[in-house]
């Protein structure tokens, strides 16, 4: 008998699947969370680390030529994990644990482990992650690449820099360890690089210890910026601090919200992994659920739904810094058209006007959905070149892609732009090629770094030429 | 392996023997046969986080490690590897005795190796057709019985092994990846019958299409069956000592319809 000619793996289904034929995935559409754009490319799961490069090589003897993006969870808005026409390298296969160590909280991961695989892994052993987004369904690989950050940006600065090291894998083949001593301008560079200059097959994350799953939290209603920024003042020593938006009410009402600390409780409690969700958003909303009306109604209710100004209250970690968790796929809710978000940090010189600016063309415009989050970043620099996080005001909001959406964005960018501001990638489907190259300077310089096998539709977009969003761009309605 | 050990110690019965310490039995000892396997990894997941001691064995060195390590980080008592490739059947007797003194034991063995195959190739060469039904059906056959006759000496033990629902009924789009199937299904239905007495488990694993990367490739990959689930299934029916799992369970009346079929009907069919 000669010696198997294939891999041993286990054997799982009734159909054919001719395993040494060339592997060819149809192209399909592969959906960022914003559902738009909405672009083909074919998806290739890569599920160990060896994986990287070898399937470009398999890839271009079946004849599939073109470009390659490593994506994640497709958890990013817009277009910056999207490749129209090309091939997504989807990480989740390789999501293993590779090591941790509980006397210094340092885990040692794949980089296409899911945060939320790593809270299972890491709550019971009384450890949580050091900064963490409004979902915890984004891989190791995808937090690091967009640096993203969290409530506690101003204690802890961005996800990065509580990543110790790194491995990076170019279409070349060579494997760089990157870290702030070792490769560090290639460390700079894939930090919030948005995946584009190489694979990162395995990462460090320094984890903080809880000793409870619960948090403590202060619910307080505001009326304008100056209030937030007050009450942002007075709450400086909790841990965490967001701020829910009504975006639009106008006049008395304008720029109403809550102010929303909390602090990882002290009080030691059990600490049980979290249940799976079981709520799906079960289909595609009309386009008339969210109006005018409809988001001002939810507003007024968010806005009272606690009756008295300040509430204080326990609750587990899992509402507060994952409400939105808890019903997979909500992102239907905007319908088959889907939704953009438009996210800003204006540093602190214009944060105040900016903001108030800003506010008012959106409660002007009527477009504005309820998800609005308005938050302070902190003067911990973040180490990636391409980082979004400055100190000064952050501000997010989603809105329901319609035909006024385009040229309302448009505004907005070049008012960010003039209070001089930057919009995030890992959020946008908007922004111009003059936008971005304004918002990032170095770009040049980190395009040096770019995998010459990696890019994305958004680098495709504000590296090309220019476009107004009010032009071809636009979706078909 | 730091010994290589000698004929006579090779024998199922004298391992079994010398596997019999006292207090041995703290953890789950598993013997995990096709280790990197998308199924096999996942249910390796579960027991590794119930502190089980693991040997698992593959024929990849890289991929091995990073299962290895991960199923360490996750909470596994013990976790040993080795290197084979289950083809070689002469080197069998060898393989599972080191495991089995690695492990101290063996609670429950898990065979969970085995290739797809191209089916259109096997048609016109014969060499393919008889490497599917050597690596599906024959190496396994060599493994179980090594194993059957060590938990014999024992009167304990769970051999649990992946078939498919494939091997229900041959069909035209992969008779003989489902031959190789039906063949270890027959072999294990024996198995059973000889030792059940004995007080040993034969769990015959038969899933419907699982999420895997061996499927990765296949139409409607986004709807089949979650690994986890079927993970979560196997330890299940392992614990329960159960002899036959369909998983997910909606296989079980879907194939009782197939085999159902009247073959004048069934051989008219594009399945």
């Amino acid at each position: 008998m000669p010696p198997a000619a294939a891999e041993p793996e286990a054997t799982t289904t009734p159909a054919a699947s001719p395993q040494q034929s060339v592997p060819t995935p149809p192209a399909e559409i592969f959906e960022s969370w914003g559902r738009y754009p909405k672009y083909k490319a074919r998806v290739v799961r890569l599920n160990w680390q060896s994986d990287f490069p070898a399937v470009l090589a398999s890839s271009a003897r079946a004849g599939i030529e073109g470009s390659a993006l490593p994506v994640g969870l497709g958890r990013s808005y817009g277009d910056v994990g999207l490749l129209q026409n090309g091939t997504l390298l989807q990480t989740i296969g390789m999501d293993r644990l590779l090591a941790f160590d509980p006397a210094t909280g340092i885990l040692t991961a794949e980089s296409g482990i899911s945060l939320a695989q790593i809270l299972d892994f890491s709550v019971p052993r009384g450890f949580f992650l050091p900064v963490t987004p409004g979902t915890k369904y984004v891989t190791l690989g995808g937090a690091i690449a967009n640096d993203i950050h969290g409530k506690n940006h101003e204690s802890a600065g961005s996800f990065a820099c509580h990543v110790p090291c790194f491995e990076l894998v170019r279409s070349d083949g060579s494997r760089r360890l990157c870290s702030r001593t070792e490769n560090p301008d290639w460390f700079e560079a894939t930090i919030g690089g948005m995946g584009l200059t190489g694979l990162i097959t395995w990462a460090q994350l320094r984890l903080r210890p809880i000793v409870s799953r619960k948090m403590d939290v202060d619910h307080i209603q505001f009326h304008g910026i100056d209030e937030f920024l007050s009450l942002k003042q007075q709450y400086a020593q909790a841990e965490y601090n967001v701020s829910w938006m009504d975006c639009t009410s106008t006049g008395r009402n304008f720029a109403r919200g809550i102010f929303m600390a909390g602090s990882h409780s002290a009080v030691p409690s059990e600490l049980i992994p979290s249940l799976p969700p079981k709520l799906v958003f079960p289909f595609d909303a009309p386009g008339f659920a969210l109006n005018r009306l409809s988001v001002a109604a939810f507003n007024a209710l968010y806005f009272h739904k606690q009756m008295k100004p300040h509430v204080h209250a326990v609750q587990d970690y899992e509402p507060y810094f994952y409400p939105l968790d808890k019903i997979l796929r909500w992102n239907r809710l905007y319908g088959r058209n889907g939704l953009v978000q438009f996210q800003y940090a204006i540093p602190w010189a214009h944060a105040k006007e900016g903001t108030i600016a800003i506010l008012r063309e959106i409660a002007a415009s009527g477009l504005a959905s309820f998800l609005a989050v308005l938050k302070a970043f902190g003067d911990i620099p973040s180490l990636g070149v391409m980082s979004f996080p400055e100190p000064g005001i952050m501000f997010a909001l989603d809105f329901p892609i319609k035909p006024a959406t385009f040229p309302l964005l448009q505004r907005l960018g070049d008012m960010t732009l003039e209070f001089g501001g930057r919009l995030y990638p890992a959020k946008d489907a908007a922004m111009t090629p003059t936008q971005f190259q304004t918002f990032y300077p170095a770009w040049q310089r980190f395009a040096r770094f770019r995998d010459p096998m990696l890019t994305s539709s958004f680098w495709e977009r504000v590296t090309g030429a220019e476009k107004r969003a009010d032009g071809a761009e636009r979706p078909t309605l | 392996m730091s010994t290589t050990p000698t004929l006579s110690t090779l024998d199922p019965q004298s391992v079994a023997t010398a596997a019999l310490a006292p207090n041995a039995r703290i953890t789950k000892k598993i013997l995990v046969l096709g280790a990197t396997s998308g199924i096999a990894e996942a249910t390796c997941r579960i027991w590794a986080a119930q502190g089980a001691q693991l040997f698992l064995v593959a024929r990849n060195q890289a991929k091995l490690a990073a299962v290895a390590a991960d199923l360490k980080t996750r909470g596994a008592a013990y976790v040993g590897t080795a290197v084979a490739d289950f083809d070689d059947t002469d080197k069998h007797a060898e393989l599972l005795a080191h495991a089995v003194n690695s492990l101290t034991g063996m609670d429950v063995a898990y065979l969970a190796h085995g290739i797809q195959g191209d089916q259109p190739r096997a048609e016109r060469d014969f060499e393919h057709a008889a490497q599917i039904l050597h690596t599906n059906f024959v190496a396994p056959v060599s493994l179980l019985t090594w194993l059957a006759n060590f938990c014999v000496q024992r009167h304990a033990g769970v051999l649990a092994v992946i078939s498919s629902v494939a091997g229900d009924r041959g069909r035209k789009s992969n008779y003989l990846y489902g031959a190789s199937k039906a063949g270890l299904t027959a072999f294990l239905a024996g198995l059973r019958n000889r030792v059940d007495r004995e007080g040993i488990t034969v769990l015959t694993i038969k899933p419907g299409p699982v999420k895997t990367a061996m499927t990765a490739e296949m139409k409607g990959w986004e709807k089949f069956a979650d690994v986890n689930k079927v993970a979560e299934s196997i330890v299940k029916a392992i614990d329960s000592k159960a002899d036959t799992l369909y998983v997910p369970l909606q296989w079980r009346p879907i194939m009782f319809v197939v085999r159902s079929i009247p073959e004048r009907i069934f051989k008219k069919l594009n399945l």
